[in-house]
């Protein structure tokens, strides 16, 4: 018998639901999050036309740099400010 | 003592000291150099005694797994066995295949008659008949009280040792036993043998049988009709070559390389963000293939790579084919045996290898940095597997690049750099710096793309036969990275974007620039290293730089 040793962080992951998809955007705010990257913009500026187009409320933010996780207070705000959120992931 | 031409360096990294100074033991044969310390004046070899050895402090009486932790993750827990007390007065430990042990036979017989003595053997129960000897078959008396060589003479009272010395020496067992003349028609001194207990064969089973193990790691059992290396495979927890198992023996093992406690904490490692201590950097070692002399290193290259300023989270995430590469350097290189010669970027050295290797297994398995799922590259370069290289700073004509970067002369380093697989530069007619210089610069205009500028920094692992025509020339680091980014400036209608029919270049604000360097200040690093033979040198091509993305980040190597 031979006995090992993990090599992993051994951590418990707490999975947390998703919310509920909305069935409508009225009333809700949509955060529109750039990482910019280039042409981001391009996406963004052209989903927050449609967006409002419909009467949605559009907030846009941005992070510091692509390579890296948005902060934790950036993405605390987006969460106390949006219902929704929209990332352009890549140029 | 040492031969002449042994640096304290090179002694260091081959037999790596605990936290007291005293070299680890590895070699059972060479006490006197090793094992014991030469008294000053005295001529005598007097065990260095230290009221509390690593290998106590983790494995001794007092140390051991919280019982919360052994319910939390259901280890069969039994009693270690404890430190057997020591019977009062003399107590001698001796190996029939000692010579030196046979030869004081006669002595203990004298010592026999005069104190209460106790001879503990190691290996044949029957030596010596005369005095009787008590067994140590399982070296327990041997583990637990540090006996590194014999004979060993101890001295005790209450159970606890007073002295001891080591190897036959006249002088010292008066002293230690109290009885004079001792062994007459012996010679006044002669060193010992190495004890069983520290055998290499034997040292790693008997850590685990005797220690009380403090390692916190969850124990996984392989069932008997499993084999060890497809069940390392389906958790996933390989690099797609097969992977060392981490048993806890290998793990102690490899953990002797450094002075660290298994718990410190060596970094926080992305994606997942925990913690991770010199334990588990150990069990990634033990993994990748490493010696516990490479433990130290790969300790070194897990804190430069995960900070934010490396931003190994990054490299993971981006679609580049980047990866972190080790540049090495200082004695300690030559000491563990890495390459730095021919072949250095390539195969066949351990060290290179695993050392590398043993930081991307520390991502993978720790920090759950896997490709498909937080490593998003689109194609990945085969130095992501490890690359780790030596400089031959011993050689170079111009330093190395970790004094660069404010290390101290003699200092063991790494830098860890965000980079692709290397990618050659030939020019096997430039004898001239001029030319070389123009020549490389032209080549380097294509690191990621001619029209982009400033955004990638780059290493030149220059080779022998290239360095050397900079060198006679007189030019130094300075100089050459002067020299060839002298033409490496090109005004920005040559690289905006159109420019040339190509769609990719740099922004339309930089259209009207006079001239745009290819790389930052610092961006283009010289290394040194490869065969003898060659005028070739390899570029490292990097990811995006500075606070956006990724820097250079050197480390002095801790012990």
């Amino acid at each position: 018998m031979t006995m090992i040793l993990d090599p992993t962080s051994e951590r418990n992951v707490v999975e947390r639901e998703r919310l509920a998809r909305p069935s409508s955007l009225d009333g809700l705010t949509v955060g529109l999050l750039d990482i910019s990257k280039p042409r981001g913009d391009i996406f963004l500026n052209r989903i927050e036309e449609r967006l409002t187009g419909v009467g949605a409320k559009v907030k846009r933010y941005s992070k510091p740099t692509f390579t890296k996780p948005a902060p934790v207070d950036l993405r605390h705000q987006i969460a106390t400010e949006c219902q929704v959120v929209i990332e352009a992931l890549a140029d | 003592m040492a031969g002449s031409g042994t640096t304290d360096a090179m002694k260091r990294h081959r037999h790596p000291r605990r936290a007291d100074g005293m070299v680890l033991t590895r070699f059972p044969d060479d006490v006197n150099t090793r094992h014991t310390r030469r008294r000053p004046n005295k001529g005598t070899f007097v065990k260095f005694v230290t009221p509390c050895s690593p290998r106590r402090e983790r494995n001794g009486p007092g140390a051991g797994c919280t019982v919360a932790h052994q319910e939390l993750y259901g280890r069969s827990v039994t009693e270690a066995p404890t430190a057997p007390l020591l019977p009062d007065g003399i107590v001698v430990v001796v190996k029939r295949e000692c010579e030196t042990c046979q030869m004081v036979v006669p002595v203990l017989r004298e010592l026999a008659a005069g104190v209460e003595l106790h001879v503990y053997t190691q290996d044949d129960p029957g030596f010596p008949d005369d005095p009787t000897a008590i067994p140590d078959s399982d070296l327990a008396v041997s583990w637990f009280h540090d006996i590194e060589t014999v004979p060993t003479v101890i001295r005790a009272t209450g159970g606890a040792e007073v002295e001891r010395t080591v190897g036959w020496s006249r002088e010292a067992w008066e002293s230690i036993t109290g009885v004079s003349g001792l062994g007459d028609g012996l010679p006044p001194m002669r060193p010992g043998c190495g004890s069983m207990s520290v055998d290499p064969d034997l040292v790693d089973e008997l850590r685990v049988r005797f220690g009380r193990s403090t390692l916190s790691s969850r124990r996984i059992e392989v069932a008997s009709a499993e084999d060890e290396f497809e069940m390392m495979f389906a958790r996933g927890w390989t690099d797609g070559l097969p992977v060392v198992p981490p048993t806890e023996a290998r793990v102690m093992a490899m953990l002797e390389g450094t002075n660290r406690a298994p718990s410190d904490i060596v970094a926080t490692i992305p994606p997942d963000l925990d913690d991770i201590s010199v334990e588990k950097v150990a069990v990634s070692a033990v993994m990748a293939g490493c010696k516990p002399e490479y433990l130290p290193w790969v300790l070194t290259a897990v804190e430069a790579a995960c900070n934010d300023d490396f931003n190994m989270h990054g490299l993971l995430a981006t679609t580049m084919p980047v990866g972190p590469v080790l540049v090495c350097s200082g004695p300690g290189t030559r000491s563990i045996g890495m390459n730095s010669g021919g072949n250095a970027l390539g195969q066949g050295n351990r060290a290179n290898l695993t050392i590398g290797r043993a930081l991307q297994l520390v991502v993978r398995n720790f920090g759950g940095g896997r490709p498909g799922e937080v490593d998003r590259a689109a194609h990945g370069n085969p130095g992501k597997l490890s690359f780790c290289f030596a400089e031959a700073d011993d050689t170079s004509p111009y330093g190395r690049l970790a004094e660069e970067h404010g290390i101290e002369p003699g200092t063991d380093a790494i830098t860890v750099f965000a980079g692709e697989g290397p990618q050659g530069f030939v020019d096997q007619l430039s004898r001239e710096p001029e030319s070389l210089a123009a020549s490389l610069a032209m080549r380097l205009q294509a690191v990621q793309h001619p029209k982009l500028v400033m955004m990638f920094d780059a290493i030149v692992v220059m080779g022998p036969e290239h360095a050397r025509v900079f060198a006679d020339a007189g030019w130094d680091r300075e100089r050459i990275v002067a020299e060839v980014s002298s033409h490496l400036s090109r005004p920005g209608t040559e690289l905006v974007r159109g420019a040339h029919g190509i769609a990719e270049g740099v922004p339309e604000a930089f259209a009207d620039a006079e001239a745009l360097p290819k790389f930052r200040p610092g961006g283009l690093m010289l290394t040194y290293a490869g065969g003898g033979a060659g005028l070739f040198s390899q570029i490292i091509a990097g990811w995006v730089n500075g606070d956006t993305g990724s820097k250079p980040v050197t480390r002095a190597v801790q012990y």
